[in-house]
């Protein structure tokens, strides 16, 4: 730093000066992060289908689950998928719009998913048939805007981890339920708190 | 008899007096246990240490806390990365005002367990206006409610940062990423920066925290989450020890919603960028002229 001007008004603002910075200037910033191959963001995404809880419990007390394609196989008369509220299916919500397993689930193979236009698909890629409906949701998740996330916004520097539609909404309810929420602070003169 | 005049009794009694006086007022002294260490106070402003000078400070802190918390921690100085202004923004149409956020700022930034402080305040507010006025950070019911909204505050990290503006020495500055960092054992506690947040952000420390050792985050920082003395201010870094580093804000990987977006505004490729870009975007009290980088946005 240049020597100040032999005036009062210089020496103020020169101490001004002094002050605001590092006395050390290559403290102010660190070292540069290299331009170079980001690393990974993955998908958490699901590969298999999930079982159904039925009325059985086994020995423990704890509920049997079986796969949907058990009773639906390909052959099995479509009246079955149709009747969701039938009695087997107590650990079933459907609480989707109007939809019926069939909207979603591929009726020739219990193991996969289909598209609107009768595509099938494999449930790795659940988030097409989401977004067939809730393009706009899918947009803004395309993103990084919508769904959440773990590990580094610089993926040069660090991997990130995201979720998938069906990590938070479950697909047969996706109104995700209401929380208790986590304890608050107790800030002094915050509403009345001593 | 006639030796001791009257004068002369006047004068042994006032000194007998001025002396058990004296004593009086210089007994707290006799009370008085240190609680800065001779090399804490003698130490001086953040700005003006040299690497060698910190590296000492660091491994005194880190002793300090060791004594005092039984916890074996690593504080460092995670310096502004060269092209980086951090930019935050919330969306307020899928906040739940469940309190994930403030209980991670919480834990990750070792505030006192038992006011369970952080560094985030969630208002509740009626669906219709954005009154904060009427916004209640203790509601206790499942959330969310049908007619309300949720809105977490922290602090804003504002550009022109009226808190900095008002601190009498010189202790808390924005740093060249947009972050508003506070040395704590520079801070002498007036609260000046307080009063001043329009976004009510800073917290002050009453009493020393408590924390158990086994809960202490030993991942820390300078500037940022170390163990903060009684009697200074504190508030959010954007968790500068992790951020700084590449990693995402404690607040935001705890978000169940998604509702936070975090990065480099200065990245026209980033997330944030293209939230600010795509969304309706606001800034609380934007007539005053704070200019946050902490955004509020809506979807639709």
């Amino acid at each position: 730093m240049s020597p100040p001007p032999p005036t009062s008004l210089g020496a103020i603002v020169f101490l001004a000066a002094c002050s605001t910075e590092f006395a050390d200037p290559g403290r102010e910033v660190g070292p540069a992060v290299a331009d170079g191959a980001a690393y990974p963001t993955e998908v958490h995404t699901p590969t298999t289908l999930g079982v159904v809880d039925t009325p059985l419990v086994d020995v423990n007390g704890t509920p049997i689950g079986v796969a949907c394609a058990t009773c639906h196989g390909p052959d099995a008369d479509s009246a079955w998928a149709a009747r969701p509220g039938e009695p087997f299916h107590t650990g079933t919500e459907l609480d989707h719009g109007d939809l019926a397993c069939d909207a979603c689930h591929d009726p020739a193979d219990r193991g996969r998913l289909h598209l609107a236009d009768g595509r099938s698909l494999e449930l790795g890629d659940t988030m097409q048939l989401c977004a067939q409906c809730h393009g706009p949701k899918f947009t803004t998740w395309q993103n990084g805007a919508h769904g959440g996330m773990n590990g580094y916004w610089d993926t040069r520097r660090g991997p990130r981890l995201r979720n998938h539609c069906v990590d938070c909404h479950a697909p047969h309810a996706p109104q995700i339920a209401p929380v208790t929420p986590m304890p608050r602070a107790h800030d002094r003169g915050l509403h009345g708190e001593e | 008899m006639d030796d001791t005049s009257r004068r002369d009794a006047l004068k042994v009694g006032g000194a007998t007096l001025g002396a058990a006086a004296f004593a009086r007022a210089l007994a707290p002294l006799t009370e008085w246990e240190p609680t800065t260490s001779v090399d804490a106070f003698l130490q001086r402003h953040y700005k003006e240490l040299d690497p060698a000078e910190l590296g000492t400070i660091l491994r005194r802190l880190e002793d300090e806390t060791l004594e005092d918390y039984g916890a074996s921690v690593s504080i460092e100085d995670v310096r502004p990365t060269p092209g980086v202004r951090f930019g935050y923004a919330l969306n307020l149409s899928v906040c739940i005002g469940c309190r994930r956020c403030a209980e991670a700022c919480h834990q990750e930034n070792n505030h006192d367990r038992p006011s369970h402080q952080s560094y985030i305040r969630v208002l509740e507010i009626d669906k219709g206006s954005i009154d904060l006025e009427k916004g209640r950070t203790d509601y206790d019911h499942a959330v969310p409610r049908g007619d309300k909204f949720y809105m977490p505050v922290q602090c804003h990290q504002c550009d022109n940062a009226p808190c900095v503006k008002v601190c009498p020495v010189e202790a808390t500055w924005k740093e060249a990423d947009g972050i508003v960092v506070v040395d704590y054992n520079w801070c002498i506690g007036c609260r000046y920066c307080e009063a001043a947040c329009p976004y009510h952000a800073r917290r002050f420390n009453w009493e020393k925290p408590e924390i158990p050792a086994e809960e202490v985050n030993p991942d820390q920082a300078y500037l940022s989450n170390r163990v903060r003395p009684a009697g200074v201010m504190e508030k959010c870094t954007f968790c500068l020890h992790r951020t700084r580093k590449g990693k995402l804000p404690a607040c935001l990987e705890a978000c169940p919603t998604g509702a936070r977006v975090f990065g480099n505004v200065l990245d026209p490729d980033s997330e944030i960028r293209w939230v600010l870009e795509n969304k309706r975007v606001f800034v609380l009290k934007e007539d005053l002229g704070t200019r946050p980088r902490f955004f509020y946005y809506f979807d639709g």
